[in-house]
């Protein structure tokens, strides 16, 4: 188990440098540099401003330097904000982020368990074509449309919810669902698809026939087994999750590390973008990771070798 | 005496989108407190669903739509879930065929065996634990305490159906009903598990219905035997008059396909020749007629009854009837 643990840390690792290393030189790549605004810089001020940054070196000497710096934890500093390292960015946008994540996550998951659960128990009655009606515009609507359908409703219509913002609980709302929306159709549909495959396993008539109530059967026996591919979602869930925060953020005006990455991005702040890229691989790495580790304790079958 | 269970013209059906499958078409038969009964047929005949029909145990498109099932004077097509929950695991409980998927691969041995304890006896988990390790010994699993901590993957197959007859009879069932209980199993686990019920059933004094493809397993076990063919029973009798003075062709089939005990080499089975019946449109006279080499005109337009044959032996088969002509089975005693 820990040789196992050893093994996949070790991988992680190189797969964080494959991915250092391609958006190093793919951003180096593209044409334009971080100082090309709108307005053109008077070629000295650029050139200072290149050399400040060490932009002017040799790129395998560029390179050389930022993999150092990032082994030491260093992120560099930003291009773009005078005064600011990459590590502060992160620090200060990454909270606003995760709280929004992980309640879009929970609200997934938990939702959509249920809604798999109560579609499959009702197999082919109302219940049932209610939640994979639901579970459908889930996973073909967009986020986008998601959230401006809810701002239109909630916001504007029923002035129920505040539509942008991060002062409180009530402006999670709208945000966690248009992130969540979708994992939670998917999770739906895998719940139920999932459950009614468990239903029509031998241990399941075995579990019935020693006499247990069908509450029992269902969330002693069947649900344990029908989790089981949710568990093989959760890496999934999250990569979403994260990539949904880029356009949901913004749209709600969300003060996270999404928001902050698509502004990065437009103003070509190369030590951003390679920091919060690093940033959000190494995140999903070990979440991975985590997942993996979980999976071999909920299935039993599953020896970590 | 009274019987510990009694069916009467059970009919069950599987409604599809192809129609109903008349899977089980009106049986009887009983079972005194105490007996082992053999079921017999081949694949398809409605064994298994009659079993299940008595367990209440249908898949949501199967129905009882006809009959009554005594079981110690209450009839089960009557019951409710709630009182069939209390019958199920505890007066009457059931083994399946395939070892490898009967149990839960994701809860501890310990934790299934436990299960129908705590449920029926009232115990706690402390005394249950106890309860379950002393069966699992009492069906030949070593260090019991220790496997109750495991998984089923950790089990072998023939170990998994030594924990399903532990967990079976964990309650004292007044009825246990094995179907096809060795059928996945390799040859020697197969006589293993058979040595073991033969003696358990020495040692508790549990009546059993045993279901098999194989007349020699019964023979062995049981001292009554039904045939199934086409979801209709269509011989009864004790194992010896059934093995030597069978009145039923399809009988007399399953009897050539045994191999013979006596000679060394194991004979080629010879199978029945032709197909089961179509369930969705069973034929009007003797399921059994286009296979039959003794086919008459009134067999294709009716449904034989159960003649009388004597004590305890009744076959459904016109050659029976007082002026069919005399054919007799090429099984006769002295024959084995
Ligand atoms: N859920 C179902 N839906 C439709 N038909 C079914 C269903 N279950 C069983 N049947 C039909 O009922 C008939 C009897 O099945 P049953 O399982 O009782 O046979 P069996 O005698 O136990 O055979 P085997 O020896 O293969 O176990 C079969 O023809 C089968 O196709
Ligand atoms: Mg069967």
């Amino acid at each position: 188990m820990s040789n196992y643990i050893v093994k996949r840390i070790f991988a992680s690792f190189i797969t964080l440098w494959i991915v250092v290393t391609a958006t190093f030189f793919l951003m180096h790549a593209m044409p334009g540099g971080p100082f090309d605004g709108e307005k053109k810089l008077p070629d000295q001020v650029k050139a200072n401003l290149e050399t400040k940054f060490g932009l002017d070196k040799p790129i395998m000497q560029q390179y050389g330097l930022y993999l150092k710096n990032l082994l030491k934890g260093d992120l560099g500093p930003s291009i773009k904000y005078e005064g600011r390292t990459v590590n502060e960015i992160i620090k200060y946008s990454f909270p606003a982020s995760a709280k929004i994540g992980s309640v879009a996550i929970l609200f997934s998951l938990v939702v959509g368990i249920y809604m798999g659960i109560v579609a499959a128990l009702h197999q082919g009655k109302w219940q049932d074509d209610l939640c994979m009606i639901i579970a459908t515009l889930g996973v073909t609507v967009p986020s986008f449309v998601l959230s401006t359908f809810l701002i239109l409703i909630f916001s504007v219509k029923l002035k129920l919810l505040p539509p942008v913002g991060f002062d409180g609980p009530l402006n999670y709302i709208m945000p966690a669902i248009a992130l969540g929306g979708y994992s939670l159709s998917f999770i739906a549909r895998l719940t139920r698809s999932s459950l009614l495959d468990v239903i029509r396993q031998d241990y399941i008539r075995t579990a019935v026939a020693k006499g247990l109530s069908k509450k029992t059967v269902i969330f002693k026996h069947a649900l344990r087994n029908a989790l089981i591919p949710i568990v093989t979602y959760m890496g999934p869930l999250i990569a979403g999750i994260l990539t949904g925060s880029f356009v949901v953020e913004k749209i709600f005006g969300i003060p996270g590390l999404g928001r902050e990455f698509v502004q990065n991005i437009t103003n070509r702040d190369y030590m951003a973008i390679m920091g919060v890229t690093v940033f959000y691989s190494a995140f999903l790495v070990i979440c991975n990771l985590v997942v993996d580790i979980l999976y071999a304790f909920i299935d039993p079958r599953i020896k970590l070798e | 005496m009274e019987k510990l269970l009694q069916v009467n013209d059970l009919k069950t059906s599987f409604f599809t989108h192809v129609g109903e499958v008349k899977a089980v078409r009106g049986v009887s038969f009983y079972l005194d407190k105490g007996e082992a009964l053999g079921i017999v047929g081949e694949s398809g005949s409605g064994k298994s669903i009659t079993m299940m029909s008595i367990m209440k145990l249908l898949s949501d498109n199967g129905k009882i739509i006809n009959g009554d099932i005594y079981f110690e004077g209450k009839n089960l097509v009557k019951a409710d879930e709630g009182e069939m929950e209390k019958i199920r695991g505890n007066d009457i409980s059931m083994i399946f065929q395939d070892p490898m998927t009967s149990l839960n691969p994701v809860l501890k041995i310990g934790d299934q065996i436990t299960e129908p304890i705590i449920k029926h006896k009232n115990m706690n988990k402390a005394e249950a634990y106890k309860r379950a390790a002393h069966m699992l010994s009492l069906v030949g699993i070593p260090s019991p305490e220790d496997r109750m901590k495991q998984y089923p993957h950790e089990f072998s197959g023939g170990m998994r159906q030594r924990v399903m007859i532990a967990m079976a009879l964990s309650c004292d069932p007044k009825l246990l009903i094995a179907d096809e209980p060795t059928t996945a199993l390799d040859v020697t686990i197969q006589a293993q598990i058979l040595e073991l019920m033969k003696e358990l059933r020495e040692k508790i004094n549990t009546s059993i219905i045993l279901i098999t493809h194989d007349l020699g397993v019964v023979a062995d076990v049981c001292s009554r035997i039904n045939v199934m063919y086409g979801g209709l029973l269509v011989e009864t009798a004790n194992t010896d008059d059934l093995f030597y003075d069978s009145r039923h062709p399809y009988t007399w089939g399953l009897l050539g396909s045994v191999p013979n005990p006596n000679t060394l080499i194991r004979e080629r089975l010879k199978p029945i020749e032709g197909q089961p019946p179509d369930l969705l449109n069973p034929p009007k006279g003797c399921p059994f007629a286009p296979r039959c080499e003794y086919t008459m005109k009134i067999c294709m337009t009716d449904r034989p009854p159960m003649f009388e044959i004597g004590e305890n032996h009744k076959a459904a088969c016109w050659l029976n009837h007082k002026d069919a002509p005399k054919v007799s089975s090429p099984f006769k005693r002295g024959d084995k």
